[in-house]
């Protein structure tokens, strides 16, 4: 599928910024399962500095710095990016046992860091046991994991409720888990913390989903604006992509944009502003399919 | 003095005693200082103590135990006697602590680079990945020199044996240094003889060495500077790259320290809000611009120093720290991400990673330490746990040790299930009984007793590599809990001998002579806060001169008119005053009290009382209190001498008795405005006439005009018959116009006296002529102000009047003249804030999503 992103952020302030230095995670990474095919951010007023750069993870982090005065923030991030199909569910379903997993993970001496980096607590995702025990009854002994896995994605979905206004980016996760009221963040930080505090590799996922769902079906909640999910390791199957908030695995109508431990790691925006007084922040998401892309657009590119 | 004191001493049992062999004989090294203190009388040595707490006192050595703006700023503790270290033992200290920054500095390098020891499998993973201290943004940070570790500082303490092993290892940003400094400018002091004849090891060319280093460091970042960025000109040669000191601020438990360090060093202390970022590159906000920065020494945690790419709920760091350093346009000491070598999870791997880094054993051990992530050291833990330790394996604030000996079998069985739940968090250490040292005791006479004690020692990279200072902060275990050493929770410290036979001689290779063209005239990095304290210091400075004298006349007043039949018809005015600055409540009718029937002494006692020494309500002490806060703030600016003086006059205020009499008050107001005329003239005479100087005088100008603005329009209200003295005392020239006049004083002569004659330092016009002359001396240098003209317009406004026909009673035309000049200082007071005192605007975090 070839799916056409816009990722607007705009930003106003009830006073002059003298000074506003930025951090932005809105270029697409490619993978296995993705590549971006084009992609631009245009940004108000023109930033004076502005550096590109992989991160720790490899993702694409945007550094801008703006030195004009200025009352109002714009970033827009358009990409157009193919997805390509994952493996169903159901080929997915027979994996190893999770405690295989997680003894194979325990070993210190590995030769891979990729699911070390995700395997310990951090700060938006951190480990309790009231998390292992809600785990632990989806991790039955010797169940495979994805299996596993599936099943805490939909009872995430069905014990809590999606509300944006129950919750921000400071709520303690803890709060969340007794309030059962949240946002995507919350939902992912929710499945991290369960599958790390039974010692298992989890990773966050920052992303865009379809807005607009095919004829027929129900649409996607998180559609309109950026959206995040989750990915468990598994030695057979590589990463694995669950969405809590929408209860299904990962194929073709999610784009990633970056991942990392934990929504710190790869928040679309953060920054300081020097001034500024207070501030109000407007995200607008749309991501549709464009079918027939190759036409209407004449970019030379040949996309396999 | 007998040698009574040895034979009182407790003889240690199963440990080390730092001063005698285990026979009861005293140790050599020891010998030139029992001998001293047996020959010294008991009140030599009384002298002596009170010799230290004084100098602590009075140089303001302190430690603040939590951040509190409210003094809660603990006096640091200092014993008499030192801890002696003979040579040869040192050199054996020196040898292992050079080696083991190589190692840690090896250790990190690795981490933040290649990471081939996790690769190669000499570490795991986990030691890496579980460690909340590493932060990944920091990795592929440029390393001049392939120097992340530039200032480290270890624990050690001595074992029964007599060996010296490793605590703890700290790694961010050590603290102690300064106050090891300190500690030895005290104790050389009363032992001056013995200093010299024992050829004690001195300190400073450690820190020569450390400044050279940093010059060395900082010089590089300049170069790279300019190189990638064709408006960062390069160094002229003899000129020095700019290091400064980060601090987290006077809130700080070492800030104290900081601001020393900073002296002693010829550093800025900046805080976070300081520093900008422009073009990777780090800027210092000072009066004339933005000026790179070469090196900074970060008292900063790791986590705190940059919100854009670490912690982004910190206030304390710079955004675009970590990118500016990734680039190699500044150094960064040590290097970001360094806590990372706290974790005692490490301890265990170091023999054989130092094996593997240069083919030798560890000189010196660490203290046996298991790390429960790995399997076999976590069933050593659980099954051993009564003479084990139990910390966090990555440290965090506030956590303290455990000890499996304190336990109950219950807990001892709930320690081990947490343990097997979270293995890689846990550090099991053997509890070692450290040596004692003889701690001289302060309230019984005669006496020493025996304490644990732990040597910090310190290490400098340098471009030839590490060296370590010959000292160190001893500690002292005199806390409840001998077992633990911290001064955190009380414990004492002591000066650190090394004693040396031969001389060192002064090895610096990079220091150069300073030639003609390297003199410098004028601190150009002067900070846009530092000159922002420095005017407020001046205000400040004046404005509690004047609160003293205005408290004391209108107590005078008060006392006179409760006395006897007596009206006080200048009372009103006092009073008014008094309101105006905020020391007294407005009472809406107030200006009748005096007169009317139904006075309420004891309520203006109360007030009165209250102006002077409140803590809760606006008053004297309140203003002094600010006061000291800014003479904190600016600690580093001022002479040791100067802040003795300040020291000692705020302390009265600091713990004031809220159950003060009238005339106890009248007292303390007498001694505040003698120390104050003192103070005042420090200020005049003994700072150098640099821009900041110019700032402090425009604070204390101005603050003087507003007060006589408002003095001089309630004087020319008050009714025909009133007395005129108080207004003379007010300005301090009672004695001048007693001397030209010799007569009750009257408007015409006393207003000409306080407006217009250029002798009095306390007249209007000394003021105004004053400030234009400062501000165009900075305009000259930062460029063009206005505020200058409106100044000029008002002198020349104010010479214009005929002394005649305006200086009296009711004048409109002067008192218009007043209430305009008092505007236009306050405006001009706003926008010099805007124009120097800031990059105008608070920093903030960006709304995340």
């Amino acid at each position: 599928m070839r799916y056409q992103i816009t990722h607007e952020t705009k930003y106003s302030y009830e006073s002059i910024v003298t000074l506003s230095q930025q951090l932005l995670f809105m270029s697409p990474r490619n993978f296995l399962h993705q590549t971006c095919i084009s992609h631009n951010i245009r940004i108000e007023p023109n930033p004076s500095e502005s550096l590109r750069s992989p991160d720790y993870f490899n993702n694409i982090k945007n550094y801008i710095s703006i030195f004009s005065p200025h009352k109002e923030l714009m970033v827009s991030a358009e990409s157009i990016v193919d997805v390509f199909n994952r493996p169903s569910l159901n080929q997915l379903l027979p994996s190893p046992p999770w405690e295989d997993v997680k003894k194979k993970l325990s070993q210190g001496y590995w030769e891979d860091e990729d699911p070390i980096n995700f395997l310990y607590a951090s700060i938006k995702a951190p480990l309790d046991e009231a998390f292992s025990s809600y785990a632990a009854m989806s991790f039955t002994p010797n169940r495979p994991i994805i299996e596993a896995a599936f099943e805490l994605t939909q009872r995430i979905h069905n014990d809590f409720e999606f509300d944006s206004d129950s919750t921000d980016i400071s709520t303690p996760l803890l709060d969340f888990f007794s309030n059962k009221r949240g946002v995507c963040q919350d939902f992912s930080h929710l499945m991290i913390s369960c599958l790390r505090s039974l010692g298992l590799a989890c990773r966050y996922v920052s992303g865009y989903i379809l807005t607009t769902p095919p004829a027929g079906q129900a649409r996607l909640v998180g559609s309109d604006a950026s959206h995040a999910w989750i990915s468990v390791y598994c030695p057979v199957n590589g990463w694995v992509d669950f969405d809590p908030t929408n209860h299904c695995a990962v194929n073709d109508q999610h784009i990633t944009v970056a991942w990392g431990r934990d929504f710190n790691d790869v928040s679309p925006m953060r920054g300081t502003v020097l001034g500024g007084g207070k501030q109000t922040l407007h995200v607008n998401v749309t991501m549709d399919p464009i079918f027939d892309y190759e036409l209407s657009i004449q970019l030379p590119l040949t996309v396999t | 003095m007998s040698s009574t004191f040895l034979n009182r001493y407790p003889r240690a049992t199963n440990r080390h005693d730092e001063m005698l062999h285990p026979n009861g004989e005293v140790r050599p090294h020891w010998d030139d200082l029992i001998k001293t203190i047996a020959s010294a009388s008991e009140v030599s040595m009384r002298q002596r103590v009170e010799s230290v707490q004084r100098q602590i006192k009075e140089n303001g050595v302190t430690y603040n135990i939590y951040a509190d703006t409210q003094g809660a700023q603990r006096p640091w503790d200092l014993d008499v006697l030192p801890l002696v270290i003979p040579e040869d033992e040192w050199s054996v200290i020196e040898a292992a602590v050079i080696q083991r920054a190589q190692l840690l500095n090896a250790i990190l390098v690795d981490v933040y680079g290649d990471q081939s020891l996790f690769k190669q499998g000499q570490l795991p993973l986990s030691i890496l990945h579980g460690n909340p201290g590493f932060l990944r943004p920091c990795h592929g940070i440029e390393l001049p020199g392939n120097i992340a570790l530039h200032h480290y500082a270890v624990d050690i303490a001595r074992a029964p044996n007599g060996q010296w092993w490793v605590i703890a290892d700290r790694t961010q940003a050590p603290s102690g240094a300064g106050y090891a400094l300190e500690n030895r400018t005290i104790i050389s002091n009363i032992y001056p003889e013995l200093f010299y004849d024992l050829k004690v090891r001195r300190l400073s060319e450690y820190f020569g060495a450390l400044r050279d280093s940093l010059n060395h460091w900082g010089r590089l970042c300049a170069a790279k500077q300019s190189a990638s960025n064709p408006q960062i000109r390069t160094l002229r040669d003899g000129e020095h790259p700019l290091t400064v000191i980060l601090t987290p601020g006077p809130y700080n438990e070492t800030y104290h320290e900081q601001s020393y360090m900073a002296g002693y060093l010829g550093f800025p202390l900046v805080q976070g809000s300081d520093l900008t970022v422009r073009n990777n590159i780090v800027m210092l906000k000072t009066l004339s611009g933005l000026k790179p920065v070469h090196a900074i020494i970060r008292r900063v945690d790791d986590d705190f120093c940059d919100p854009l790419e670490l912690n982004s709920d910190s206030l304390l760091g710079v955004s675009g720290l970590i990118e500016s350093a990734r680039n190699g346009n500044v150094l960064i000491t040590n290097s970001l991400g360094s806590n990372i070598l706290e974790s005692g999870s490490l301890l265990g791997f170091l023999p054989k990673l130092c094996q593997h880094f240069f083919g030798e054993s560890l000189k010196m051990p660490s203290i046996a330490s298991w790390w429960c992530g790995e399997p076999a050291a976590l069933d050593y833990v659980v099954s051993n746990l009564n003479h084990l330790v139990i910390k966090p394996a990555f440290p965090r604030r506030g956590e303290r040790p455990i000890f499996g000996e304190d336990l109950s079998d219950i807990e001892k069985a709930q320690l081990t299930q947490k343990l097997r739940a979270n293995p890689n968090h846990y550090l099991a250490q053997e509890l070692v009984k450290i040596s004692q040292a003889p701690v001289w005791d302060q309230a019984e006479s005669n006496k020493l007793n025996a304490n644990a004690i732990g040597l910090r020692v310190y290490v400098s990279a340098t471009p030839n590599g590490y060296v370590v200072m010959p000292g160190g902060l001893t500690r002292v275990a005199t806390g409840e809990d001998s077992r633990v050493i911290t001064i955190q929770q009380g414990g004492t410290s002591k000066d650190t001998w090394i004693l040396g036979n031969q001389t060192h001689p002064h090895q610096s290779l990079i220091r150069k002579t300073v030639s003609s063209k390297d003199l410098v005239h004028e601190n150009t990095y002067l900070s846009s806060r530092t000159v922002e304290n420095l005017y407020w210091f001046g205000r400040y400075s004046v404005r509690i001169n004047l609160a003293a004298r205005l408290l004391r006349a209108s107590l005078l007043y008060f006392l006179e008119s409760a006395s006897s039949e007596y009206q006080a018809t200048e009372w009103p005015a006092v009073h008014g005053l008094c309101v105006w600055y905020g020391l007294m409540p407005d009472l809406g009718k107030g200006e009748e009290q005096l007169t009317s029937s139904s006075i309420d002494h004891n309520q203006i006692e109360k007030q009165l009382i209250s102006a002077v020494l409140s803590k809760e309500e606006d008053s004297l002490a309140k203003n002094i209190q600010q006061f000291y806060q800014l003479c904190f703030n600016l600690r580093e600016r001022l002479s040791l001498d100067n802040w003795r003086a300040i020291n000692q006059f705020c302390q009265k205020y600091i713990e004031p008795n809220p159950k003060a009499s009238l005339s106890e008050v009248l007292s303390i107001l007498n001694e505040t405005c003698t120390s104050l005329v003192t103070l005042s003239g420090y200020s005049l005479d003994g700072m150098t006439r640099d821009h900041g100087w110019r700032f402090l005088s425009m604070g204390r100008r101005i603050e003087r005009i507003q007060f006589l603005c408002t003095l001089i329009q309630s004087g020319l209200n008050m009714p025909a018959e009133s007395n005129l003295d108080w207004i003379l005392e007010l300005t301090d020239s009672i004695v001048t116009y007693r001397s030209r006049y010799s007569a009750q004083p009257e408007l015409l002569p006393v207003l000409d006296l306080i407006l217009l004659d250029e002798n009095n330092p306390n007249s209007m016009i000394f003021q105004l002529k004053g400030f234009i002359k400062y501000l165009t001396k900075i305009n000259d240098h930062y460029g063009n102000a206005h505020e200058e003209h409106i100044m000029i317009e008002r002198l020349n406004a104010l010479l214009s009047l005929n002394p005649d026909i305006d200086f009296q009673r009711g004048s409109s035309s002067l008192i218009k003249w007043l209430q305009v000049t008092q505007q236009m200082s306050i405006e001009i007071s706003e926008s010099m804030s805007h124009k120097f005192f800031s990059y105008s605007g608070v920093q903030q975090e960006s709304n995340r999503y």
